[in-house]
């Protein structure tokens, strides 16, 4: 590829929202690279991954050049600056608003996932309907957010894609198996009317698409996770 | 008239607020430092920042910023002919932001139960803490600060422990960072408590104490 200097590969699974990420930015970009798809993250990871993340044994990694590249936001940041000159920018040039980009990808990291795991893994009804008051705050604020960052334009990012639309952006095929699963809308254009418009044309984005996973597939995934979980439960309780 | 300057709304015993500082000092940069009262937040934290609701905040000029960790890259890139904070080289740049993310994240919740056990369960957790800080203490090899030579990024995020970590040792009756257990780390905490930025903004240690030591009773008691 043009301008592309050195050899990238990413260390991925299909359904990581996080890994998802890294193939948004790389795609984004434009960069090429290999993917290689961790089967078994549960019970059989590669030497490679535990090779080049020893520390969390997670992924996404991105290698580049053999040296590895740890945590989804991090490998975005390194994209960006690694690869300035390759496509487009995800960051701002002003200082400023490259904090409130920063601000806003860590807002999503703290708050958005860990609403969610309240709904999927909540024991209780009380746990997942906490869960699910969360997920609908998180939301609202980031419809603010959105508000704030786009100044009417498309994305958070303006005109083009940026850092949080990356970092929202991975979340995006869980939201649309989310609904499937619970007819949970995350998004609903009733409640955050800019990010329910957000979500439907990120994902019209021929850079998004060509990454995105199959929704049914997630959803299968999810049903298996589900029934294990519950199978486990019942041995437990059995015993 | 637009506001200008530089405010930092902090609370004195806030290791997240003092890193804010010290990034600031590094760059000569004044500032106007505003302590908060953590059960009574002023209206100016609350407008300033509405979201997290939470200390440090940075306002530069009349714009907020809020995170402890985005606000130290603000401050390298705002004012970006001044001391160089974060590495050069992007891959470095990666490395100090993963062990940064890896001291708040796993670190601090490694930490915090030393605070709040006793006893046996008190020396479990100390042996975890010092297996995540052993962990940590492997970007130090061969160097003498994280940031190589001098100090940068991630020197700023851990470089409370330094000062923080022998007073919550000393309010748990436990210890952590030994010569024995973290010998690289104790040697840096040392050197970093030397440089000056450092030493001239450090919450007194008495009542650093005294607000730990209150602390444990209450959630010992609890």
């Amino acid at each position: 590829m043009a301008g592309q200097s050195g050899e990238l590969k990413l260390l991925g699974m299909f359904a990581s929202p996080f890994a998802l990420r890294a193939k948004l930015a790389l795609s984004f970009k434009g960069l090429s690279y290999e993917y290689l798809e961790e089967k078994d993250l549960q019970n059989n990871k590669s030497e490679l991954l535990l090779k080049s993340n020893p520390v969390h044994k997670k992924v996404p990694v991105l290698i580049h050049n053999d040296k590895p590249v740890c945590e989804s936001m991090i490998i975005v940041q390194y994209i960006e600056e690694a690869f300035a000159s390759v496509g487009p920018s995800l960051l701002p040039s002003d200082p400023y608003e490259r904090a409130v980009a920063r601000f806003w990808a860590a807002y999503i990291d703290e708050k958005l996932f860990s609403s969610w795991m309240m709904v999927f893994r909540g024991k209780t009804d009380e746990e997942k309907a906490e869960g699910t008051k969360q997920s609908f705050a998180v939301a609202a604020t980031l419809e603010g957010a959105l508000a704030e960052c786009s100044k009417g334009k498309p994305f958070f990012g303006g005109d083009s894609v940026g850092y949080v639309d990356v970092a929202l952006g991975g979340f995006v095929a869980w939201v649309h198996a989310i609904e499937k699963l619970y007819g949970l809308k995350v998004f609903d254009a009733g409640k955050t009317p800019l990010l329910a418009a957000w979500l439907e044309r990120f994902c019209a984005l021929e850079a998004a698409k060509a990454v995105m996973p199959e929704v049914e597939k997630l959803v299968e995934l999810a049903k298996m996770r589900q029934a294990q979980a519950a199978a486990a439960a019942a041995a437990a309780q059995g015993n | 008239m637009a506001e200008k300057g530089v405010k930092v709304f902090g609370m004195w015993a806030s290791p997240m607020a003092i890193r804010v500082e010290w990034a600031l000092r590094l760059k000569g940069v004044d500032y106007e430092y505003i302590d908060e009262d953590l059960a009574n937040k002023s209206d100016a934290l609350l407008r300033y920042n509405p979201v997290t609701k939470k200390v440090p905040v940075l306002v530069h000029d009349g714009k907020p910023i809020a995170e402890s960790t985005v606000i130290v890259e603000y401050v390298d890139e705002a004012w970006k002919d001044g001391y160089p904070i974060m590495p050069a080289d992007p891959y470095e740049r990666a490395q100090a932001r993963f062990w940064a993310r890896f001291a708040e994240d796993k670190c601090n919740a490694a930490l915090y139960p030393v605070f709040t056990t006793t006893g046996d369960t008190q020396s479990e957790v100390v042996r975890e803490a010092q297996r995540c800080l052993k962990t940590l203490e492997t970007a130090l090899e061969g160097k003498k600060f994280f940031g190589g030579d001098a100090v940068g990024y991630l020197d700023l995020v851990v470089g409370w422990y330094a000062h923080w970590l022998p007073v919550v040792e000393e309010a748990s009756g436990a210890t952590v960072v030994t010569d024995e257990e973290l010998p690289l780390l104790k040697a840096w905490f040392d050197r970093f408590l030397a440089i000056d930025v450092v030493r001239a903004t450090l919450p007194d240690r008495d009542r650093l104490l005294a607000l730990n030591k209150a602390r444990r009773e209450q959630l010992l008691a609890a």
